[in-house]
């Protein structure tokens, strides 16, 4: 037993031909956090105070799909959610609609911290960040022209294939929103951290800006407690991917309902859920158990990523590293 | 066994001091959900059209707190939330924030079939609303006299108890309610906080699972809380196992993933419905109080609640019928 961490800056078709501009500055930006991370968990910090640290950082790269950086809805505009989990107590907090707060998991720690409630969502989310004193910025501040260049390519995309006034077959969603994933560098990806201390408590916390062109006012699997994010007394997992496909298969409830219901493994159950519970190409996680092990399945064609453990692992990567 | 069967409930946790007249009320509201429920099933609508159909009629009528009748906002506005899920595909679809949709349930029916997402909230809601041509009305339709009298006692009781955590000895000055009640929800008087969410879960005779569940949430609630009732996994799961529909405190339906954890303790341990159910209302829980309806594809029906009392009604296709609050 020791502590663990792992952190994620999104799953999803990243191609291996990723330019060194694109790629580089992003494995940096894991190395920073995941550092972050180590030291906070090193000195003894609590680890919702770990994961939050980390993906306010996260969030405050432009160049991840969370806060500043954050993907654009088919208006153009920003509206972010995040979500926070106590694995001991099992308390949570998240929030949706955010368009002025700079950092999204800090709403989500304090409707947790301060409110007898859980979920928050979008104006009566931005008073409570404003009651309570946090940052806000102009919605300008978030939006970045990768992602105003993002938004044009899936909107050309979409006029050939989304009719929204026809039915849409659940097994096409996951094509229909593939399409509009761009030039390949498809920002479908969410921020996320997960993190364990030495007497085994655990937490979770994901971000994200949510779907490139998503319809305003949609809601992902991050702020679902179960679906994107989950801890409880057997670990921590924050998932990202397709947020419809990791919604039906409450992709982070599964990995610790596994752990509890069937006696399997920290990575027995994460690989499960995420090779059988989810389609291909749909989703990812990192996960932590109560005992210091670390694990980041995905089945996508990569998933930006890194995890340190006490006894000195360390791994950043992108792609899946059998094939390197 | 095999065959269909329906549940339908109108809330966990129940006011002990509720007059006699407002039972009876809500006995004949789920017994008259229940048999549409029922004609429905014999002219094999699939699961999924009849639970809408059933939740769509508990919206309509003003006695629990969904579509009309729904509780209000700390500022005297009605915000719903429902969701729907289909267990042969666990296709799912959700909604929040509606303030002007009469049927929230279609709402979240139709994101499911006729958007590319699983959940739309707020004014992005609306719009999809609108967008789909379904039956819109001004906000006003949804409130009631009653509620806005218990929204008065709620403020009430919110002034005295600021952090609703800290256990209060066991009566309250709340203004004309019942002072004399222990029983809380949500950590405040049941007289006043009265979950009453509404829902409904279905097997048809081709063994189909659905559930669907709506709600105007906590009496006096921030301005865009959101509940378990629009959450798949904790207000709402349908699967090929089972479909499950909760209500009760929503904060802790969310952390138990309570209608989720009836289909995954079904799955990965292999326990039949009943003990399922059973399961989850014991160990789940903690110190939240909520309840729960639930089928199997096998035709069987289940309830459980830890809470006092919960308004519920469920048939199977072999002729058993209930009606119950307590």
């Amino acid at each position: 037993m020791g502590w663990a961490i792992a952190l994620h800056g999104g799953a999803g078709d990243i191609p291996r031909s990723l330019s060194p501009d694109r790629r580089l500055p992003r494995e940096a930006a894991l190395r920073h956090c995941l550092q972050l991370g180590v030291s906070a968990l090193q000195s003894h910090a609590h680890p919702l105070d770990v994961v939050e640290l980390v993906v306010r950082e996260l969030e405050n790269h432009p160049q991840f799909n969370a806060g500043k950086g954050s993907v654009l809805t088919t208006d153009g505009t920003v509206e972010m959610e995040a979500c926070i989990m106590d694995g001991k107590t099992m308390r949570c907090g998240a929030v949706s609609g955010l368009t002025t707060v700079v950092n999204a998991v800090s709403v989500a720690r304090l409707v947790m911290d301060k409110t007898p409630h859980i979920y928050l969502g979008f104006q009566g989310a931005e008073a409570f960040a404003r009651e309570h004193g946090l940052e806000t910025v102009d919605p300008s501040h978030f939006i970045t022209p990768e992602n105003i260049e993002r938004l044009k390519q899936a909107k050309e995309a979409n006029r050939v294939q989304i009719d929204y006034t026809q039915p849409i077959k659940q097994d096409e969603k996951s094509e229909v929103l593939a399409a509009t994933g761009g030039s390949g560098d498809s920002q479908i990806g969410t921020v996320g951290c997960v993190a364990v201390d030495r007497d085994g408590n655990l937490a979770t916390a994901t971000s994200t800006g949510g779907l490139v062109n998503k319809m305003v006012g949609r809601i992902g699997d991050t702020p679902v407690i179960g679906a994107g994010t989950y801890a409880n007394s057997y670990c921590a997992v924050s998932a990202t991917g397709r947020g419809e496909a990791v919604i039906r298969a409450t992709v982070a409830r599964d990995v610790a309902a596994l752990m509890e219901y069937k006696g399997l493994s920290l990575q027995e159950a994460a690989a499960y859920v995420v090779g059988e519970r989810v389609p291909q190409g749909t989703a990812g996680l990192v996960a932590v158990s109560a005992s210091g092990e670390v694990t980041m399945p995905f089945n996508t064609t990569g998933m930006f990523r890194a995890c340190a453990t006490e006894d000195g692992y360390t791994e950043i990567g992108i792609w899946p590293t059998e094939q390197e | 066994m095999g065959g269909w069967a329906i549940a339908v409930h109108g809330g966990a946790g129940v006011d002990p001091n509720l007059p006699l007249q407002r039972q009876e009320e809500a006995k004949r509201l789920l017994t008259r959900c229940l048999n549409l429920g029922i004609s429905a099933l014999r002219s094999n609508l699939p699961a999924i059209d009849v639970v809408e159909l059933v939740v769509r009629e508990l919206e309509s009528d003003p006695l629990f707190n969904s579509g009309r009748g729904s509780a209000l906002t700390e500022k005297g506005t009605v915000e719903m939330e429902a969701s729907i899920m289909d267990g042969t595909k666990r296709r799912c679809g959700a909604v929040s924030g509606v303030t002007t949709v009469k049927n929230p349930v279609s709402l979240a029916r139709l994101v499911m079939e006729k958007s590319p997402h699983s959940y739309l909230a707020f004014s992005g809601a609306e719009d999809f609303a609108r967008q789909q041509g379904v039956e819109m009305v001004e906000n006003d339709y949804f409130i009631t006299e009653e509620n806005v009298g218990m929204l008065k006692l709620a403020k009430e009781a919110n002034s005295i108890l600021f952090d609703y955590r800290i256990p209060l000895p066991g009566t309250c000055a709340a203004g004309a309610a019942a002072t004399n009640t222990p029983i809380r929800m949500n950590g405040l008087p049941i007289s006043v906080y009265a979950p009453e969410t509404v829902g409904c879960t279905v097997v048809d005779r081709q063994g189909r699972c659905a559930a669907a569940t709506s709600t105007g949430g906590l009496m006096n609630k921030k301005i865009g809380r959101i509940g378990d009732s629009p959450l798949i996994g904790s207000g709402t799961y349908a699967g090929k196992l089972c479909g499950v529909s909760c209500t009760g405190e929503g904060e802790a339906i969310i952390r138990a993933t309570l209608a989720r954890d009836v289909a995954a303790v079904m799955e990965y341990k292999g326990l039949g419905l009943q003990a399922a159910v059973d399961f989850v209302i014991k160990e789940r829980l903690d110190d939240g109080k909520a309840g729960l309806i639930a089928v199997s594809s096998k035709g069987e029906v289940a309830c459980g609640f830890n809470a006092n009392g919960m308004f519920r009604g469920c048939a199977t296709e072999d002729g058993f019928m209930e009606v119950g609050i307590w």
